[in-house]
């Protein structure tokens, strides 16, 4: 097989703050091939979203500490000058945020700003760019394109908003997207369509897609790959139907059943993860989760797990101290209805 | 738009009458001193206040003298057209005496305008785009001082360094040098120095707000898009940081514009430039009720009508505010 | 307890920032050579502010430069300047320090009634703050003073020139904009958790609004009065110059219009007043930058 088009590793994002070292990105590595789809998970604060910018090369501050790797089609982006990084963005690379409307520039056409970004990498005339622009428009299913791209994005809805966003993105016909929670500032009627338009230009397009969300269910149905991060680390990652499945990290199964899911009982009370996420400045000891995790014992607080292959199923890691046997046996409990805190005594007294 | 523009017409209408009234109410209602005996001169006899207590219809009731001073402003109801009075003093029109001095003070405005906008925006910019440099600190400390330094002590100070007649290194035109030039060249000489005063708090006000505008703005999401979208820093920074973050700077013209239209009065003061500001000034010194009066209510028309046209402007230079 | 974290951590901020902490011991020192003036004049040896020293002027009956009798000199007429800026500075910290004091009075009980109560309430208050905002205030002030300064006063006497009116058109400035600032803070303070969980409590309008909004408030306070401070004093001392402020007693603003005519033979006269003032609403201006970058440190909003 090739070379992956993304390879990030080992990377660390810190910033050094008045109060201390934040560990924003604490040694991250994964990898996405060409058009496949990675979603990455995990609550805000989590690194998700400063990882992202970062392989963009977008994280600007100058307290910003990065180190590692990061390979974009054979070439190491971190060791990159900003005018190479500037070529690489928006024409290899694209990214869409969360808040289209605070994303568009409030004082410039819609189709210009398409345009604008067009003209940046391809040597094309004003009028080229601009029907470009409303190509894309139209591409991305917005109505009366040529008409649209004339209007200021105060004048779109939220969704259409978004709908310009991506035609921006794509507009250079770029090999990887990177959606920061695209979906997150939108109705929840809207939020659907906008995630089958990605897929739809994805496969159309034959484009690699990141998306970066706090959101399972989002990336449910179009990641192939899914990894879910928590406090500046990935602790699980798998293919999409394994996280889904059989998922081995504790705080993966807090995210799963804090999703509504369409086929349980109506009463079934969602549970949310207790706690807060941790600070990045002191993170806990051990395990960063355990301070969250119901299933803690007194060696989680000391030793800091490492993310390791689980036994028997190729391409399932996970950073969890808990014996695979005795993760496996907690999720089939709470598959069954088991809580949490019931399902501690029993099971992990036989893990003892 | 239209109904955007017939709302902020309709305010403009709405304070120019209050303004008038409040005008009215402090200069015909609140002073205890009688205008006629003001009006009289030194030592009148009775008789002749009298007559021109009849004259100014100081005889008849507050309110009949209000609508007939509300009837001299405005040349539609019936009275005698614009008309702000006369001065006790020279006992001449005040309007034409303001509108003689106008040009004056546009003059002395407009160059300050040009040289402020032209240091203070390129500085502010700078500093925001190289925030805690050494550029940056020892602009902003220069600006905060200037800032702090009320005009007429920086005029002073300019005076007594540069006036050709009495400064120690005496290189530009002093006090009062505008009076005597003779030709254009020579007017705008003497105002060199009014004008780099007046322009030093100004700018200094500029740069700070757009420094502090333009770091705010570069915080913005639609600025990640733009870098996002792989253009130049510097057109992310100028196309579109710059943009959004000089667009309330027009507001914070439009109105200094109107205040110093009204009458760069201290400027005017200290350097002796005989403009809207000066000729208020001497008519406070001589307690020239009328005159004030007539500088004050032209001095209010001229922020009313300056802060319309700023309104208007936005609405063009804003695409959100047509609402 | 609740008013205490904000403001504690309000001021680890802003004492790390040296220049600004500086700028407040110099203003704490300024305010204390206000109080203590007289007792100054008397240790330095100087005459009292409105005594004239003719053995202070030369042959021509021009005024002498500092000498040790009068470290700043003497005025035209023979007046000691140090003992005239040194009360200068009374005037100039009394007249900022009321005026700002009534204007955040005014202000913010005005601010606070629009957004908490809301409704037509609000409505009104909104509508006179803007009508103040979009006025020329200092215009209007500035007829007013001048109106009021012959010698009859205003009101059949009753508003007479000085500091009643100088304060006057101080509030008259001020007040609308601290009362914009709080409405804004209190509207969005009232949506708030804390605001409903006290409310949930069963806390009446009354006890919300002293016990839960007004500590929130207590920082941004200080921060846009120290920011008005500087602002009124520069108000004061230009009303002083062009002779519609205080008369009856020496003021920085005046002693400047006094000395326009005499900048080539007494430079001291302009000289020391004018740094008085400069250093004082410098000092100001730099404490309250300090407390807006202390207050909100990630935003660089100048007014």
């Amino acid at each position: 097989m090739a070379a992956p088009l993304l390879e990030v590793e080992n990377l660390q994002v810190h910033f050094e703050t008045e109060d201390g070292l934040v560990k924003a990105v604490d040694g991250i590595s994964y990898t996405v091939d060409r058009g496949q789809t990675l979603g990455i998970v995990g609550e805000s604060g989590s690194g998700k979203s400063v990882s992202s910018l970062t392989v963009m090369g977008l994280t600007r501050a100058r307290n910003a500490r990065i180190t590692g790797t990061v390979r974009f089609d054979g070439k190491d982006l971190l060791g990159t000058s900003e005018e190479d990084m500037r070529q690489i963005r928006g024409n290899d690379i694209a990214m869409i945020f969360q808040d289209p409307l605070s994303s568009l520039h409030p004082f410039y056409k819609v189709g210009a700003q398409i345009a604008e970004g067009v003209q940046a990498h391809r040597d094309v005339s004003k009028a080229q760019a601009w029907d470009r622009a409303v190509e894309m428009l139209s591409l991305v299913g917005i109505p009366e394109p040529r008409k649209r791209a004339d209007a200021y994005p105060h004048e779109f809805s939220g969704g259409m908003r978004q709908r310009a966003m991506i035609a921006m993105a794509l507009a250079n016909d770029p090999k990887l997207l990177i959606a920061d929670e695209p979906t997150t500032a939108l109705d929840v009627t809207v939020q659907a369509q906008i995630l089958e338009l990605i897929e739809r230009l994805q496969s159309e397009f034959d484009t690699a897609v990141v998306v970066i969300t706090h959101d399972l269910g989002v990336v449910a149905e179009m990641a192939d790959e899914i990894a879910v991060m928590y406090a500046g680390r990935i602790v699980e990652k798998a293919n999409t139907d394994t996280i889904f499945a059989a998922p081995e990290h504790p705080y993966t199964w807090g995210l799963l059943s804090s999703i509504p899911r369409l086929d349980a009982p109506r009463d079934e009370e969602l549970v949310p993860i207790a706690g807060r996420p941790p600070s990045l400045i002191n993170l806990p000891g051990g395990c960063s989760f355990h301070p969250r995790c119901p299933y803690v014992r007194e060696a989680h607080t000391k030793v800091d797990p490492e993310l390791k292959p689980v036994p028997g199923a190729p391409g399932h890691e996970v950073a969890c101290l808990l014996d695979s046997s005795v993760r496996r046996k907690l999720w089939s409990e709470l598959r069954s209805g088991v809580k949490p805190a019931e399902a501690r005594s029993d099971v992990m007294e036989e893990a003892r | 738009m239209a109904a955007y523009i017939a709302r902020r017409l309709l305010w403009a209408g709405f304070l120019l009458f209050v303004i008038s009234c409040i005008t009215f109410v402090i200069f015909s209602v609140l002073p205890a001193g009688d205008p006629a005996v003001a009006r009289a001169g030194r030592s009148p006899s009775p008789e002749l206040v009298e007559i021109i207590r009849v004259q100014l219809g100081l005889d008849k009731s507050k309110p009949e003298q209000f609508v007939n001073y509300i009837a001299d402003i405005l040349p539609f109801l019936g009275g005698n057209g614009i008309n702000f009075g006369f001065s006790y003093q020279t006992n001449t029109d005040v309007l034409p005496e303001i509108l003689e001095r106008l040009p004056v003070t546009i003059f002395l405005t407009t160059g300050a305008v040009i040289l402020w906008l032209a240091i203070g925006i390129p500085v502010g910019m700078l500093s925001a785009v190289k925030t805690g440099s050494w550029m940056d600190r020892l602009a902003m400390g220069v600006a905060l001082l200037f800032i702090s330094a009320p005009v007429y002590f920086l005029g002073l100070v300019a005076i007594f360094l540069f006036a050709d007649d009495i400064g120690r290194f005496p290189i530009l035109p002093g006090n009062s040098a505008y009076g005597d030039a003779d030709s254009l060249l020579g007017r705008a000489e003497a105002l060199i120095m009014p004008w780099c005063v007046l322009a030093a708090a100004f700018a200094a006000i500029y740069a700070r707000f757009l420094r502090g505008n333009l770091i705010d703005t570069l915080q913005e999401d639609y600025i990640r898009t733009a870098r996002a979208k792989g253009l130049s820093e510097r057109r992310v920074v100028f196309r579109h940081g710059v943009r959004a973050a000089i667009t309330p700077i027009v507001t914070l013209l439009g109105l200094d514009i109107g205040i110093l239209l009204g009458g760069a009065i201290l400027t005017e003061t200290v350097f002796n430039i005989p403009g809207i500001g000066r000729y208020a000034f001497n008519a406070i010194n001589l307690s020239d009720l009328p005159v004030i009066q007539g500088t004050v209510l032209f001095g209010a028309f001229f922020i009313v009508m300056m802060s319309l046209l700023v309104d208007i402007l936005y609405a063009f230079i804003d695409p959100r505010v047509r609402y | 307890m609740a008013a205490r974290s904000p403001l504690q951590l309000f001021w680890r901020r802003f004492r790390k920032d040296k220049v600004a902490l500086s700028a407040l011991v110099f203003i704490a020192l300024l305010i204390l050579v206000a109080i203590f003036a007289p007792v100054i004049r008397s240790v330095v040896g100087i005459p009292d502010p409105g005594e004239r020293s003719t053995d202070a002027l030369d042959a021509f009956g021009l005024p002498l430069g500092p000498t040790a009798a009068h470290p700043f000199g003497v005025d035209d007429i023979g007046r000691d300047i140090l003992a005239r800026v040194l009360d200068g500075a009374r005037l100039s910290l009394t007249v900022a320090f009321i005026g700002t004091g009534l204007s955040v009075l005014i202000g913010v009980t005005a601010g606070m009634i629009a957004g908490f109560y809301r409704g037509w309430v609000d409505t009104v208050i909104a509508r006179v703050i803007d009508v103040l905002l979009a006025f020329p205030v200092l215009l209007l002030g500035l007829g007013l003073a001048s109106a009021c300064s012959t010698k009859e006063g205003c009101l059949g006497g009753a508003l007479q020139p000085g500091r009643t009116i100088v304060i006057f058109i101080i509030v008259l400035s001020t007040s609308p904009y601290v009362a914009r600032i709080i409405r804004g803070q209190v509207l969005s303070l009232r949506e708030k958790e804390f605001v409903e969980a006290a409310r949930s409590l069963g806390a009446g309008n009354m006890r919300i609004i002293f016990r839960e909004i007004l500590p929130n408030l207590v920082a941004p306070i200080i921060v846009y009065a120290s920011l008005f401070i500087p602002a009124n004093i520069l108000l004061e001392a230009s009303l002083s110059f062009l002779g519609v402020g205080v008369r009856d007693q020496p003021s920085w603003g005046q002693m400047l219009a006094d000395a326009t005519g005499k900048v080539d033979s007494a430079w001291w006269f302009m000289f020391f007043p004018g740094m008085a003032l400069l250093l004082t609403v410098l000092a100001f201006n730099l404490v309250g930058d300090g407390m807006q970058d202390a207050l909100n440190p990630k935003g660089n909003k100048q007014r």
